[in-house]
């Protein structure tokens, strides 16, 4: 075949260098398929932040608004409620400090809320993602006599306190989620973005 | 073998003749999408002039926006009629059935209207309404015969009057030739601000036909020049390994 | 670490004929050195189909087959999806680009002479492919729903109506209703995505291994395995790997340019890769002006408007039926027409030389023709054409025999 004397540095080299300049034209090749599975514009339109109109809710009463397909809950606690919430039994809870939870700065304290006053939760169960129901009596009868208000998920029996900390000893793992939100008036917040920007 | 590649060359491109549909030459709207204040002002003619009627429910304002750098509490102030949601399409508030009715036909979507027409036919169709009586709408369209659309500009315009000439053909047959328009009544604008503004208006259309016009083209040249420094290395290993053939 | 890839490799040669197949497909086998410019589609072909198919999945990732829903899918896809327009410019132009490269592909084998003996096989299989390559674009093209896409469809089902006696039940089995509706779109989109690529992947494995078995062909038509070294290897032949693999390179990296270039500055290709019409959604009331199919169609479009004679108590439209159907399928037969003792043109003398130039001249005029409306001096032409065009396959096995040919050389030349 060839005469010559193969030199199999310079061929080594020269394989090297085309396989590297060709792996990142592979590289850049791969962003845009990639890429596409980002949620589109329409996904981002559709999810878009949702205002809550609350200027007709009662203390004590709960308001019920789809973002991004999901339930979102705003309460308007009453005095009663936030001093029941101050005098929980923080043992019985599993994650009194919301630590392991997942709401935004400002969510991340006692009544675990922006303003004490409204509370707005994702109304998920964390455990397998049922919508729990709104018990805020007292002592309900289906909850039995220490009850002090809050969530009750049907499905498997989870709790949660009038600010969704999830109960010890039930099935779900962790407090109710907080999404991001801001007061935009006095009546009227948006979900879905904070003093930040959308979500 | 070059010899025969040649006149196959040759021979196959002896038919090449360029014709136009209706024979009526189109004005060269002379698009540039790099001109941000031109897409602009044309934006802004779309969306008080046309989305009353027509719908380009596949371009979403915020993306109008964004591509052509207009804050959004802007664009929701000032752009936006049919909607108060940014993420939302450029949808139309009148309803299928009345456009029907009241012009004949539903206005259609504009969305991809530039790519299916052309720029220079949009821009020729806007500066080509005169004056008919014998139409609905009173004027008719030297690019559109029989159009149902009225002059929806004819306040910055005016209005035109077309003088045809009658011509006879070698048949005998004779028909109407078009020779120049008239002014029948000036409008806001004059010649050149008119046409500036449509000129704008159909620069809009034509990216909002396709947006990713405006990212292809500096894409494209990145893209080469990456292939052109790939081809010297696979060049210069096909060279080194061809070594050994003789 | 190379100890580690070498023990994987063996590990996987012990269970199935990893090296086996390396070795007879790539670094042993043996093709011919003096390839040309002309070999390199065959390669590109393979390439395209891959851009086709990775393209192809994620465009049905957002694409919606249903007739309300299809063309805001595909406008969904060029504006709502990060990247969607370069997924959908790199399938529309990988289409276009196919029928380039197999057009070549093919003008290849009629200088070379690839189709002849030992190699009908391959050539059957690659007829088979053309024609599954063919039916896959026209499906292809209806799925956006355009007017194009709607009553080129409809021109074309028709044509099987055309067919005496079975033809007006075929056309409405093919289109599972009375007109082409959403039901043959639905029908289209399954056909297009899964059963023809299944089926021209097949077709694309069964012709290099028809290839494979008796080895590629070469521009000077000589049979490299005649003259073999001590060794058993061929005196003309280079082991495809490394050599085909590095300038096959060179080659992809030219076709990506131009590709490229095609997607990013020019995809509509001046309305003949994306058609202006097409850019208004399909409807079944009002037909536009000018229908005239995708340009790799436009030479048997123009052998079927140029039957234009009922002949034989059989109209018009029947026999352009036949005669475009004939104009793909004369292709089939030319491994046995081609009576020529010599393989490439290289070699031919001047009745052959004549006869393809005559051939690929009437093929372009044909496929120019194609793309316009039809006028009473166009139609003459495409008649001359037509005739011209059969008149090749017809009187091939006179004149590929009374040609005067050169002597082939024993060995092959650079």
């Amino acid at each position: 075949m060839s005469d010559d004397a193969v030199d199999p540095r310079r061929r080594r080299f020269l394989t090297g260098t085309t396989v590297v300049i060709g792996g990142i034209g592979a590289a850049f090749t791969a962003v845009p398929f990639l890429s596409s599975f980002q949620p589109s514009a329409k996904a981002k339109a559709i999810g878009a932040p949702v205002e809550v109109d609350i200027s007709k809710l009662e203390p004590g009463q709960r308001v019920v608004q789809k973002w991004r397909g999901k339930p979102v809950w705003v309460v308007r606690r009453t005095p009663e409620m936030l001093e029941n919430l101050k005098s929980f039994d923080a043992s019985a809870l599993r994650d009194p400090k919301s630590e392991k939870s997942e709401q935004p700065e400002y969510a991340k304290n006692d009544w675990r809320s922006d303003k004490p006053e409204y509370l707005v939760l994702v109304g998920i169960c964390t455990h397998l993602g049922c919508s729990p129901s709104f018990i805020p009596e007292a002592g309900a009868p289906e909850v039995g006599a220490t009850w002090k208000g809050g969530f009750f998920c049907p499905c498997h029996g989870s709790k949660f306190d009038l600010a969704g900390r999830v109960y010890a000893g039930v099935p779900a793992p962790s407090n109710m989620v907080v999404p991001p939100y801001r007061f935009l008036t006095d009546t009227k917040l948006i979900v879905g973005e904070d003093k930040g920007a959308a979500a | 073998m070059r010899t025969l590649l040649a006149t196959i060359f040759l021979a196959a491109f002896t038919q090449f003749a360029v014709a136009s549909e209706s024979g009526l030459k189109l004005m060269n709207a002379k698009v540039d999408l790099h001109d941000k204040a031109s897409l602009q002002r044309g934006a802004k003619m779309f969306v008080n002039y046309c989305v009353s009627c027509h719908s380009a429910q596949y371009m979403r304002y915020n993306r109008v926006a964004a591509d052509l750098g207009i804050p959004e509490d802007v664009m929701k102030a000032n752009l936006m009629f049919t909607t108060d949601k940014i993420g939302e399409p450029m949808i139309v508030a009148m309803r299928p059935e009345d456009g029907e009715s009241w012009f004949g036909v539903t206005p259609p979507d504009l969305s991809v209207v530039a790519r299916s027409r052309g720029a220079d036919w949009l821009y020729s169709y806007l500066n080509g309404f005169y004056v008919d009586a014998t139409r609905a709408s009173g004027v008719n369209n030297l690019y559109f015969p029989g159009a149902a659309m009225p002059h929806v500009l004819w306040e910055l315009q005016g209005l035109k009057r077309a003088v045809f000439a009658t011509e006879t053909t070698h048949d005998g047959a004779t028909h109407q030739v078009f020779e120049r328009f008239e002014t029948a009544r000036p409008g806001a604008l004059n010649e050149f601000e008119y046409q500036r503004a449509t000129r704008d208006l159909v620069n809009f259309m034509v990216y909002v036909g396709e947006p990713a016009k405006l990212v292809r083209y500096a894409l494209g040249i990145k893209v080469i020049g990456f292939l052109c420094i790939f081809f010297i290395a696979a060049y210069l290993l096909k060279r080194e390994y061809w070594k050994d053939v003789h | 670490m190379s100890n580690k890839l070498t023990a994987l490799r063996d590990w996987v040669d012990d269970r199935f004929p990893l090296m086996t197949l390396w070795n007879d497909h790539l670094a042993k086998y043996y093709a011919p050195k003096n390839f040309n410019f002309w070999y390199y589609f065959g390669a590109l072909s393979l390439v395209v189909f891959v851009i086709q198919i990775l393209t192809g999945i994620w465009l049905v990732m957002n694409y919606k087959p249903d007739a309300t829903l299809a063309f805001g899918s595909v406008e969904y896809i060029m504006r709502d999806v990060d990247w969607g327009w370069l997924i959908r410019y790199m399938h529309s132009t990988g289409a276009s680009m196919f029928f380039v490269v197999i057009y070549l592909h093919m003008m290849r084998a009629l200088l070379y002479g690839s189709y002849k003996q030992p190699r009908e096989l391959v050539w059957i299989l690659g007829m088979c492919l053309y024609l599954a390559l063919m039916a896959e674009a026209f499906m292809g093209y209806l799925l956006p729903w355009g007017q194009m896409s709607f009553w080129g469809a409809q021109v074309i089902i028709s044509l099987f109506g055309a067919i005496p006696v079975i033809g007006g039940t075929l056309a409405e089995w093919i289109r599972g209703d009375y007109v082409v509706s959403d039901i043959t779109l639905n029908r289209f989109f399954s056909l297009h995505v899964i059963a023809l690529p299944f089926a021209i992947a097949g077709l694309v494995f069964l012709h290099i291994i028809a290839l494979h078995e008796v080895g590629s062909n070469n521009p000077d038509g000589v049979d490299i395995k005649k003259k073999k070294d001590a060794d058993g290897k061929p005196l003309d032949g280079i082991p495809f790997h490394p050599y085909y693999t590095v300038k096959d390179l060179v080659g992809l990296t030219v076709f990506l340019m131009i590709f490229s270039a095609v997607v990013f500055f020019g995809p509509e290709m001046g309305g003949y890769f994306l058609e202006a019409n097409n850019f208004i959604p399909a409807n079944p009331m009002s037909t536009p002006q000018h229908i005239a199919p995708v340009w790799y169609f436009t030479p048997y479009y123009s052998i079927l408007r140029a039957n234009t004679i009922n002949f034989l108590w059989i109209d018009a439209k029947v026999w352009g039926v036949v005669f475009m159907g004939l104009g793909v399928l004369s292709f089939f037969f030319l491994p046995w027409l081609d009576r020529s003792p010599v393989k490439s043109i290289r070699y031919r003398g001047v009745l052959y030389k004549g006869a393809l130039s005559i051939f690929v001249v009437c093929f372009l005029i044909l496929g120019y023709l194609g793309l316009l409306p039809p006028t009473e001096g166009r139609t003459l032409v495409a008649q001359i054409c037509t005739v011209t065009y059969f008149l090749f396959f017809l009187l091939m096995p006179i004149y590929t025999k009374l040609d005067k040919t050169k002597p082939v050389p024993e060995r092959v030349t650079m």
